[in-house]
């Protein structure tokens, strides 16, 4: 199957100082590909990179398209639903209005969509009129999530999902993000510190240091390295 | 970016040191050279011309005035006209109610609008950048009214009409020549002060404050003594500024203190660099003689280029002329020291 | 009592047109954090265009309508190449890059206008009602803006576009993943504030009669009235120009001469400030470090 992201020898800018020094990725279609490695490794730079909102060099390529210097929202509309660090929720308009705002670039009403991430999300719908910023940790995530959906993505860019979230929480987010990516067949390009979790879900792996790609192949492959169950699984 | 964009680093009258001795010397060589010229500069031009360099002068000095709060400290004032008017109607009011002679009107001047000024930058304290502004931007526009309002005191709207100034007789040089001379030395002695407040550990502390206030709070800056010390300081040079305009001029009244004087002061600045020096002296030329060129063109004139002067500097030359060309000088590789000189910077 | 209500209703009217005017200076701020000094002079111009079209022929309400375009696309194309710029810049080059736009548009109308005053004609008759407690033009003003203001609060609420507009106000780099175009609802935002400046302008100038300065006095109330509700508040840049509309009429009417009537909003900038920074319904802006 042919990669629909791939990145190659791709540079990243933080700043003046570059921080990605030309790595090459590739997440295939309909698939899980994870980004591992410590803070500052430069993995949310090249998540950034492929939003546009930081200075790159380098092909990235997306579903045949060169993406070199288009806006971040031009990006989106091609179908790159990127969910920041951090959420990134609108927290002053309700749950339903950040939904309809991922709904933005499809030419249709979002009701139906809508009606399905309530459907994946039920919190969601029970807290709907609500202000997002009321929401705890991880119903901000799903709202999140739920917000990149909306968009009917071909690739769901996840930073960090298990950010500040209790394990069980991340657990049924995670649990819903794969059943998603088979249902809505959307492929998904993780970035995550919460290793474990991400190598047991993802097909793929690239373990990143200081900006590096260190090591590459299939997750289970990684997961059985010895040197990644030291460092980055703790056993 | 807005790294790029940078309006006002330190003027470094300091890079010169870079540059080891002999340059030092050259440089002070140079200065002395420009203070004989505007020494002997009027002997050589008609009254009228004298007179227009010696508000040229005044108005450098308010503008250094400007500078000191704007550029270097960052606290963004549209009111400066207020603080020449309080300089200039301190000194008419002296001379004019108590007799007192013109040269001894400028140390009260001076003082009133240094405590003006730490009265006004008390409140301004809690008031950021646009905030600020606006407050500054409302005192320009209720000066005159005020001026107006408090009519025992300054004349109301007649203003109050000032004796001629006479030179010493000794020296036997005109009235324009001497009071040329008197303002030539008071906008030294200001550049001089500003220079030693603003290259020391007072202008870094400025600075620090304009550019990370809140870094420079947690360094242990009292941030609230220098930004207040900051509007003094600022205030008492226009204000002195404004006194010696009332004393050459021999006349104050409302309309001679609006709003356009205070975005004189501001265009000034923007064009002469807002955080230098010498950037005052550009500022004050501007003044002088652009608007008078552009009131030949038609009454409208002086503010739509003023405008355009302020946009067009934002976008090409955001640090003004001496700014940038100080700019340009740090970018020339450094001499290479003599042997034995310290490399230090 | 009665000339008491009279001087409340009259003051109304008056705050009605310092909360739009006020609106505007919001809706610029919340949307790209500039304080547009220019506001005043930008309503004052699209006043002029109006007076033009009507001098022209053109009647009343088409001329307002058009002005009303005319001056949204103004700040729109205001927006792109005068503003953007330095949107990202440090705030005195901002600043003054919005003051040398109200310089250009004031000696742009006295070159092409001259300074001499003209008279604006009101759409509204001039009657009293009530028994003299109002006239139908402050109540013309009044409906005028509340028409305004209900049409903006639906636009705002209810469509795809005033979200996204809110959306980029508020959080510029989540609205660009989700393919706002950011820039153009900044542009938007500039061209609304435009137009709503240009329904304050028109609607005061057959009171204050038209000339290039008629607008400062009253863009320092709009200010006093933004501050004063909170300068990130919508409904408070509405409260607080009406508020300070009947203030500035009673206080002037009661207390002091009208000479000093600006340096009141002055005090009341400074008072509003130093003991209420966020106003009446401003939110307190978190800054992280």
């Amino acid at each position: 199957m042919a990669p629909i992201l791939e990145l190659r020898a791709v540079k990243a800018f933080y700043g003046q100082s570059e921080v990605v020094h030309g790595i090459d990725v590739a997440v295939e279609e309909g698939g899980m590909t994870v980004l591992l490695g410590a803070n500052g490794a430069g993995k949310t730079t090249t998540l950034r990179a492929i939003s546009g909102m930081v200075r790159s060099e380098g092909e990235i390529v997306f579903a045949g398209q060169r993406l070199h210097r288009r806006a971040t929202e031009a990006i989106a509309a091609l179908g790159i639903a990127h969910v920041p660090e951090g959420r990134g929720t609108f927290t002053g308009l309700t749950v339903e209005e950040n939904l309809r705002l991922g709904g933005y670039t499809r030419a249709v009403r979002s009701d139906a969509g809508i009606s399905r991430m309530f459907g994946y999300f039920p919190i969601l719908g029970e807290r709907r009129r609500q202000q997002a910023g009321a929401l705890s940790g991880g119903e901000q995530q799903m709202l999140a999530i739920a917000r990149a959906l909306m968009m009917a993505p071909r690739l769901l860019v996840l930073d960090e999902p298990s950010f500040g979230l209790a394990p069980r929480i991340v657990e049924d987010i995670f649990a819903i993000v794969e059943r998603i990516r088979r249902e809505e067949r959307v492929s998904v390009l993780l970035v995550e510190q919460n290793a474990a979790l991400a190598l047991e879900l993802a097909d793929q792996a690239y373990l990143l240091e200081t900006g590096y790609v260190v090591m590459s192949g299939p997750a289970k492959t990684l997961a059985d390295d010895p040197q990644i169950r030291r460092s980055y699984l703790g056993y | 970016m807005a790294e790029d964009f940078a309006i006002a680093s330190p003027e470094p009258l300091a890079a010169g040191r870079d540059r080891g001795l002999a340059a030092g010397a050259w440089r002070s060589t140079a200065i002395l050279a420009l203070i004989a010229a505007a020494v002997a500069l009027p002997f050589t031009l008609s009254n009228y011309h004298v007179f227009e360099l010696t508000q040229v002068m005044i108005y450098a000095i308010a503008v250094l005035g400007l500078n000191i709060l704007t550029g270097y400290n960052g606290q963004i004032s549209l009111g400066h006209g207020g603080f020449f008017a309080a300089g200039a109607y301190t000194a008419a009011i002296l001379m004019h109610r108590y007799g007192v002679p013109y040269w001894a009107t400028l140390p009260p001047a001076a003082l009133v609008c240094f405590a003006l000024g730490v009265l006004f930058g008390l409140p301004a304290l809690r008031f950021e950048g646009p905030y600020l502004a606006l407050v500054t931007l409302a005192m320009a526009v209720a000066t005159p009214q005020l001026l107006k309002y408090f009519d025992t005191w300054t004349g109301g709207q007649q203003g109050i009409n000032l004796a001629k100034v006479q030179a010493p007789a000794v020296l036997g040089i005109g009235r324009d020549r001497w009071l040329y001379l008197v303002v030539l030395v008071v906008l030294l002695v200001a550049m001089r002060v500003a220079a030693n407040m603003l290259h020391g550990r007072t202008g870094r502390a400025l600075v620090a404050i304009r550019d990370h206030p809140i870094a420079a709070a947690a360094m242990g800056i009292d941030v609230a003594r220098y930004k207040t010390l900051a509007f003094g300081t600022s205030s008492l040079f226009t204000g002195v500024a404004g006194a010696l305009s009332a004393i050459i001029i021999g006349f104050v009244a409302p309309e001679s203190f609006t709003l356009f004087l205070s975005l004189s002061f501001l265009v000034g600045s923007a064009v002469g660099g807002i955080a230098t020096i010498s950037g005052a002296i550009v500022g004050g030329l501007f003044i002088e003689f652009v608007p008078n060129i552009a009131n030949d063109i038609s009454d409208a004139a002086p503010w739509a280029i003023y405008g355009l002067t302020m946009l067009l500097f934002m976008y090409v030359m955001p640090r003004g002329v001496v700014g940038s060309l100080a700019g340009l000088m740090r970018r020339l590789p450094p001499r290479r020291a003599a042997v034995g000189e310290s490399q230090e910077k | 009592m009665h000339e008491l209500l009279q001087q409340i209703f009259s003051g109304l009217a008056a705050g009605a047109v310092y909360a739009s005017l006020a609106l505007a200076l919001v809706m610029i701020y919340r949307a790209t954090d500039l304080v547009n000094f220019a506001q005043g002079e930008m309503a004052m111009f699209s006043t002029y265009v109006a007076w033009m079209l009507v001098n022209a022929g053109v009647p009343f309400w088409a001329a307002f309508a058009l002005t009303l375009v005319v001056s949204f696309l103004g700040g729109m194309t205001i927006e792109r190449i005068v503003i953007r710029p330095v949107e990202n810049a440090p705030v005195l080059a901002a600043v003054v890059v919005t003051i040398g736009l109200l310089l250009i548009f004031n000696a742009l109308a006295g070159w092409l206008f001259t300074y001499t005053l003209q008279e604006f004609p009101s759409p509204f008759p001039d009657r009293t009602l009530f028994g003299a407690l109002m006239t139908t033009r402050d109540l013309g003003v009044i409906g005028v803006t509340l028409a305004m203001l209900l049409l903006l609060f639906l636009f705002f609420r209810f469509t795809a576009t005033g979200l996204a507009m809110r959306a980029a106000a508020q959080n510029p780099e989540s609205a660009r993943l989700c393919g706002i175009p950011v820039g153009r609802m900044l542009a938007i935002g500039w061209g609304l504030a435009a137009a709503i400046g240009a329904v304050a302008g028109i609607m005061v100038a057959p009171v204050l009669f038209l000339d290039p300065n008629m607008m400062g006095g009253v863009l320092l109330y709009a200010f006093t009235g933004a501050l004063l509700g909170g300068i990130t508040s919508p409904v408070g840049a509405v409260v607080g120009g009406l508020i300070v509309g009947v203030t500035e009429n009673l206080v002037g009417a009661y207390l002091i001469a009208s000479q000093l009537k600006l340096t009141v909003a002055l005090a009341l900038i400074v008072l509003v400030l130093v003991f209420r920074p966020n106003g009446l319904f401003g939110a307190a802006i978190v800054r992280r470090v």
